[in-house]
């Protein structure tokens, strides 16, 4: 603890240097040899196993882990990535606790899965650090497809249908690639700057084009892409976030969850990033945990994670609940914010308990908040989109959507968690259902 | 990935990987799906004259385990096939002309007169098989009527039929011998004077697995009694792997072809088969304890070591450990080794300690703190403490340089060969020359 813990309002540099290097250091240090041959050597090598079924990308989990227990890691890799090509960054980001551990016959026999997102990370690193690709790309077939988002469903697409042979350009709105695996997900998950070497390994490939920077509305229109290529696959994800429905909101010191989030990743120096003292983040999936623990890891005295639900019905799993516990984050629920408070910053923010109707019991909270982050969901932006389903694009299983030659999937699209694999998977069926489109 | 197309004896497989003559080949259901699977080959399941034998209604199997449950040997009393010969002749043609690829061996068991032969073979031949197998190995039930490991333990009854067999018909020939005899090479060579065009092994092995202590029956019981069964699985590797050694190295029988059998459960396994001159291997327990799903881990492991090893066709590892496999009085007696312990690897657990104090050299030290290291003064280079460290890796052997002194002895290391035919202490030693 350094002695700035306690200094009031919002600064950077709370910790030492070393409580920085260790808090934001990997949260599962990668397996060595030895503990991946004991961990593979758990696996009842199960038929038709749960894990495959429980897994969204369908990866043979039985067989990578026995190519794992008989010598052969990159054999395991190939494996993994052959159903899913970010399998090194699911490793490290899937709540495989509620995915193919929670099916594991040995979690339910012991209690104790099998370590397999930690034996999928060994494998998959122990391929990428040699600067293996192990797919190549088909005779080309002339054909060109725009994909809309570098996130883990555009890359996903983008990599399989060059794989089959079709040019692909992946267009960004930001900065850099890699969607949400780059901006969206807590620093300590993916350290050392995964999510661009994965990247870079993915387009090992060939033939697709990334152009960073433009958008959706902002650059070209959908009839633009109609015209220019053969098929067109939507991957842009949630742009914007729902507003904050209290008074005072516009308060300084409250501000979105993922801008926050985005801030820390890009960050060269954790410790340059100012955090309050008092801490309060209003939300129940994996953004606001992600948010509230990187806020107690920054060094804030307290960080309240106040959520409107019972816990049951909180997004973010059990795992990462506890996770929150476990760094001191203090977990409210039953509570849904009235007003912020304060002379220009906010100095307070108030809360009123419901019932699980969410129906207002007149019985307040007031917590203490240099600063507030809002982790209250997010929405799809942009015009001429196609035909939506709720608030996200509608798809069909293999992501067409109402406008013929146009495909969406990951977060923007209908149907399925949101989640990193989910997507990866998305965008795997789209390309295939592009191409059998495309060449028949 | 590498080439993995292999042929044995003229019958081409897409991979050297065969199921043996076992129950997962007693059917077309299960012969399909091992093909659907990727297995490259299979042996049928011993055929043999109606009215087909029966099997026992209750346990079949034993088994014997290691930790967390894991089976390392399985025993069986199961027979020969049981449904009738029509039956899998049919099949055994119908799964062949939808999978020409794939390699059918047809497993044979007859009476020991030339007449039961004569009469079986056309009817292989018809089914459009690639090649039989004699059955000289069966330990039990069929052995008891004159069969199996019955023949298989006479070099005179192997060497006839085997010549009936191959007088009467133009299909390769394999005969598969028992382990349950005292020099493989006497059966093995019977096959070859026979004709055979090859020999496979091992089959399995006389065993009982267990014995129940209430009932005080061995295992597996029926009806309270027990008979001795067939021992196989990855317990019985190393027995197979001298067998087979043993044959590919006798200047005899040097380049009669050899189908590994016993035990192999990786594409490590197998490979090892295929160095000590195996030209394809059987799996049986394997597939039955995991599924036909197996074969996969296989086919890529052996890939990828090929790859790794810029080798190109399975040929290339056939006998390439043969020229290694010697006898000991062949070994350089100046070759000195000594332990090492890897200090960060050690997890401190002293089963090396304990393993070396007892029963060994005392050449391991214990300090305080539970460091272990390394005596050179009294390490004979054994390996035991190697083969009992659960931390792979953690202790090895170091070869010493030649010319530097060995503690234990005193001696300087010499850097030339010397075996034991010419030790001083052998009495029948020749001086060199």
């Amino acid at each position: 603890m350094g002695s700035d813990v306690f200094q009031p309002g919002i600064t950077a540099g709370r910790l030492d240097p070393d409580s920085y290097a260790e808090h934001f250091s990997d949260l599962h240090p990668r397996l060595d040899a030895h503990e991946a041959l004991v961990a593979a050597d758990r696996c009842y090598f199960c038929h038709d196993a749960p894990c495959i079924t429980a897994c969204p990308t369908d990866i043979d989990i039985p067989l990578f882990i026995r190519q794992i227990a008989t010598g052969t890691p990159d054999a395991a890799a190939k494996t993994i990535l052959t159903q899913n090509i970010m399998g090194g960054m699911c490793a490290r980001v899937c709540p495989t606790e509620a995915l193919c551990e929670e099916a594991c016959v040995r979690e339910a026999a012991e209690g104790k899965p099998v370590l397999i997102g930690q034996l999928q990370r060994y494998a998959t690193d122990h391929l990428q650090e040699q600067g293996i690709h192990p797919f190549s790309r088909a005779a080309a077939t002339g054909k060109k497809v725009a994909v809309v988002g570098a996130g883990p469903a555009g890359l996903s697409c983008a990599h399989r249908l060059a794989m089959l042979g079709h040019d692909v350009v992946v267009m960004d709105a930001r900065a850099k690639p890699g969607g949400l695996n780059e901006y969206g997900i807590a620093t300590y998950k993916t350290p050392g700057g995964y999510a661009q070497t994965e990247v870079d390994w993915l387009l090992q490939i060939g033939g697709i084009t990334l152009q960073c920077g433009t958008a959706l509305g902002d650059g070209f229109t959908l009839d633009d892409l109609r015209e220019g290529y053969d098929a067109v696959f939507l991957a842009m994800g949630l742009g914007g976030v729902n507003a904050l429905d209290a008074e005072g909101s516009d308060k300084d010191g409250v501000r979105d969850a993922v801008d926050f989030i985005a801030d820390l990743r890009q960050a060269s120096d954790v410790a340059q990033v100012p955090i309050g003292r008092d801490v309060v983040v209003i939300g129940g999936g994996m953004t606001a945990v992600d948010a509230a623990v990187q806020a107690k890891l920054l060094g804030a005295l307290n960080v309240t994670l106040v959520y409107r639900r019972g816990r049951d019905r909180m997004n973010a799993s059990v795992f990462e609940q506890d996770l929150a516990a476990s760094k001191g984050v203090r977990i409210v629920t039953h509570a849904v914010p009235v007003a912020v408070h304060g002379n220009g910053s906010v100095r307070e923010i108030e809360f009123e308990y419901v019932d699980d109707a969410m129906k207002g019991t007149g019985q307040t909270l007031r917590l203490p908040a240099d600063q507030v982050f809002k982790a209250i969901g997010q929405t799809l932006i942009g015009d001429g989109i196609p035909e939506l389903d709720g608030r996200k694009i509608k798809v069909s299983e293999t992501g067409r959507t109402s406008v013929a030659g146009v495909w969406a999937g990951g977060d923007c699209a209908s149907g399925g968690d949101d989640l990193t694999v989910t997507a990866v998977a998305e965008g795997r069926d789209a390309a295939m259902d592009i191409h059998k489109v495309l060449v028949g | 990935m590498a080439d993995l197309r292999s042929e044995f004896i003229g019958i081409k497989s897409p991979n050297p990987f065969w199921l043996a003559s076992a129950p997962p080949t007693d059917k077309e259901y299960n012969v399909r799906r091992a093909f659907d699977a990727g297995w490259g080959g299979v042996v049928w399941k011993t055929l043999g004259f109606d009215p087909h034998v029966v099997n026992v209604n209750g346990p079949r199997y034993g088994a014997v385990f290691g930790a967390d449950r894991r089976l390392l040997g399985l025993n069986n009393i199961e027979l020969i096939t049981d449904r009738p010969l029509q039956t899998n002749l049919d099949e055994i043609k119908a799964v062949k002309r939808d999978y020409p690829d794939q390699a059918m061996i047809v497993s044979l068991m007859v009476p020991c007169e030339e007449e039961p032969w004569k009469k079986i073979l056309p009817m292989v031949e018809e089914t459009g098989a690639d090649g039989v197998e004699l059955n000289f190995g069966c330990p039990h039930g069929m052995s008891e009527r004159g069969m199996g490991s019955a023949v298989g333990q006479v070099p005179e009854y192997i060497e006839m039929v085997t010549r009936w067999v191959k007088a009467n018909t133009r299909m390769p020939v394999i005969v598969k011998l028992t382990p349950n005899i005292t020099d493989i090479r006497k059966p093995a060579g019977a096959a070859k004077s026979g004709g055979a065009d090859a020999v496979s092994l091992i089959n399995t092995i006389n065993s009982i697995t267990s014995v129940d202590l209430d009932l005080f029956a061995p295992e597996p019981t029926i009806d309270g009694k027990g008979a001795h069964g067939g021992y196989c699985g990855p317990a019985v590797k190393p027995i197979a792997l001298n067998m087979v050694a043993e044959i590919a190295r006798d200047p005899e029988l040097h380049g009669l072809p050899i189908s590994g059998i016993g035990g192999v459960t990786t594409w490590r396994d197998a490979a090892e088969f295929l160095a000590l001159g195996a030209g394809n291997v059987q799996v049986c327990t394997a597939a039955m304890t995991y599924g036909f799903k197996i074969v996969q881990e296989m086919i890529s492991g052996l890939s990828d070591y090929m790859d790794s090893k810029g080798i190109a066709s399975v040929d290339e590892i056939v006998g390439r450990a043969v020229p290694n496999v010697t006898d000991w009085n062949q070994l350089n007696l100046n070759y000195v080794a000594k332990a090492k312990i890897n200090q960060d690897l050690c997890i401190s657990c002293g089963r090396c300690f304990a393993a070396c104090e007892d029963t060994s050299h005392q050449a391991i030290a214990m300090s305080e703190d539970r460091t272990f290291t390394v005596i050179d003064e009294e390490c004979v280079a054994c390996n035991l403490c190697v083969n009992v460290c659960p931390v792979e890796e953690c202790i090895t052997m170091e070869a010493m340089t030649p010319g530097s002194t060995d503690p234990r002895t005193g001696r300087v290391v010499q850097p030339d060969y010397a075996n034991w035919t010419t030790h001083p202490n052998n009495p029948s030693a020749k001086a060199a020359e």
